[in-house]
């Protein structure tokens, strides 16, 4: 056996508590910040310690926003990001499932090609495309609505992968069973396949919809309303003013909103998490 | 690999492709051809006609000192990042490794910062290190460094490491967790028996069979320094001061906002499809993805 002893065990919990601190000052910070008042921030006189605004300051944040003239409360800029999160997500799964499942299981002409098209997007990531992509959703007068936040990077070449490589693992005398019973194409898939893939599809599920709440740079360039503007877009705008004028509490504030979900859906569904990270980097 | 069992149908396959091909023939492959052709391309003053021109955009790219110092600095910070990411989870990751006590909790107490968006990472750590707010700045000036990461460049680009690196810790730990845990008990006792004492059991059994997982995260690792760092960026420094925190992705964003050269911006998207080729590239080439958990 290769047995610790007990110096060691001791050094090895001193540095994982340590590596949790660094991981956490950040945020804790953050969440010290948005409970205090912004004139003490301001000054650099800021309080490691809880203050008294926690209420005052989300109140404000969701709510109202910050007191500039173009004000967005966060609540909505929330709502956006989670109806452009639950686009990508849903979105990548449907369209992947459903081009893998005609990859594996039908022989037809260009199959093949098809396929290829699908996976070489991986090599194709929206920041080598930026402007080029601006322009075709524009003309297709997409800017500032949920369509063109999400559909532009819906496709997914890992989604796809993931379920052909699934599909192959499934044994084929399903198939033949419910062709005996008489099913068809889409009754197998159906009834068959998608609750087989049930825990893939939540596993994926869980890395999207972080991957979609996260998005910067796309919803960044299209865009311009204040009332589309996701939670990501709205925090860098916060902090635009000159420094003297930034609400630091209301940024921070917008700032914890902001990790709360994905962080919430990391840490409750932590095993499909790791299982959607292993499994998508295969 | 082929299924045997299969379906009959003339149509439906190409139904079911149909949403999938939709996408990304029109907001992929379309725009990236657009890139390619506009890369050759130059258009006049007014926009008004544009001529053929070979490969003088990229002539004119390369020949560029601050497009030159633009891929320098983005290969410096991948490299400043990986390197000092990777050591420090795999540091964490070989300590949670060990037979203790509350591992689990641990392991969720690192984990979660792989889900703060870049951009919020970039908003936490500017205004820890914020030059005269920054609850950090205060410790650092009373070292005697003169912080400002607003105005000096070489603090900035700490910064921007600094910050892109915490937020690749919980990923490179969650890899190298898994990288260890396949390690054969066997081997290690095997090692231990014949009287190798910890440090040396880890340098000449572990970290060898972990060289596959190591490699791995490299490249996963540049590609995230190449492409994710854009939202911290963007939030901490916009790329200053000067140009000392632009990288590629963040010049091809900036250049493109000041309107201008439209092929010179095709130019420097087409580089780093040529980059993210040669990396994806490499990642199917030599990793053997196989991270069991």
């Amino acid at each position: 056996m290769v047995e610790e002893e007990g110096f060691r065990r001791y050094v090895a919990h001193i540095i994982l508590w340590i590596g949790i601190a660094i991981v956490a000052f950040p945020v804790y910070i953050a969440i010290i910040a948005s409970t205090q008042e912004n004139a003490l921030i301001a000054n650099g006189q800021m309080s490691l310690l809880p203050g008294g605004h926690f209420l005052q300051t989300y109140y404000q944040t969701i709510f109202v926003g910050t007191s500039g003239s173009t004000r967005e409360p966060v609540g909505n800029m929330m709502l956006n990001s989670l109806v452009m999160a639950l686009m990508i997500a849903v979105g990548k799964i449907a369209i992947s499932i459903i081009s893998a499942y005609a990859i594996v299981y039908f022989r037809f002409p260009f199959r093949m090609p098809i396929f290829w098209l699908i996976f070489i997007t991986l090599m194709l990531p929206v920041e080598v495309r930026i402007y080029p992509t601006y322009k075709i959703v524009a003309d297709l007068h997409m800017l500032d609505s949920y369509a063109g936040l999400a559909l532009p990077l819906i496709a997914s070449a890992t989604a796809t992968l993931l379920f052909r490589q699934f599909f192959m693992t499934v044994p084929d005398e399903l198939l033949e069973a419910s062709r005996i019973d008489g099913a068809g194409p889409l009754r197998f898939f159906w009834d068959t396949l998608l609750p087989l893939s049930r825990t893939n599809m939540a596993a994926l599920f869980v890395i999207l919809f972080i991957l979609g709440w996260n998005q910067y740079l796309w919803p960044l360039l299209i865009t311009t309303r204040d009332d589309m503007q996701t939670i990501q877009i709205g925090i860098r705008k916060m902090i635009t003013t000159t420094d003297a004028l930034t609400e630091w509490p209301i940024v921070m504030a917008t700032a914890v909103l902001a990790m709360l979900p994905p962080v919430f859906v990391v840490i409750v569904m932590q095993k499909l998490f790791v299982r959607g990270l292993v499994e998508t980097e295969k | 690999m082929q299924k045997q069992a299969i379906f009959q149908s003339k149509l439906l396959p190409y139904a079911l492709v149909a949403p999938q091909l939709a996408i990304v023939l029109i907001f992929f492959y379309w725009p990236a051809l657009q890139a390619v052709i506009q890369s050759f391309l130059l258009q006049d003053a007014f926009g008004l006609s544009t001529t053929f021109v070979w490969f003088e955009n990229y002539v004119e790219l390369f020949s560029d000192p601050a497009y030159f110092e633009a891929i320098l600095r983005t290969f410096f910070f991948s490299f400043a990042i990986a390197v000092s990411s990777l050591s420090f989870a795999l540091l964490l990751a070989v300590m949670a490794d060990k037979p203790l006590r509350g591992v689990m909790l641990y392991r969720t107490l690192l984990i979660w910062p792989y889900a703060v968006a870049p951009p919020v990472v970039g908003v936490l750590w500017i205004f820890m290190l914020h030059p005269s707010l920054g609850v950090l700045s205060r410790y650092l000036r009373g070292l005697g460094i003169d912080w400002n990461p607003l105005l000096d460049g070489d603090q900035a680009a700490a910064l921007i490491i600094l910050a892109a690196a915490w937020k690749q810790i919980s990923y490179n730990f969650l890899f190298f967790l898994a990288g260890l845990q396949s390690i054969p008990r066997s081997v290690l006792e095997a090692a231990a028996i014949d009287g190798a004492r910890p440090m040396r059991r880890f340098w000449t059994v572990t970290f060898p069979l972990l060289s596959p997982t190591i490699f791995f995260l490299l490249v996963v690792n540049i590609v995230y320094a190449f492409f994710d760092t854009f939202g911290i960026i963007d939030t901490m420094t916009r790329g200053g001061p000067g140009k000392s925190t632009e990288t590629l992705v963040y010049k091809v964003y900036s250049d493109g906002l000041l309107g201008g050269n439209l092929g010179s911006s095709a130019a420097q998207s087409v580089v780093l499809m040529v980059m993210v080729i040669v990396l994806t590239g490499i990642q199917f080439r030599f990793v053997e993805r196989k991270v069991t958990y």
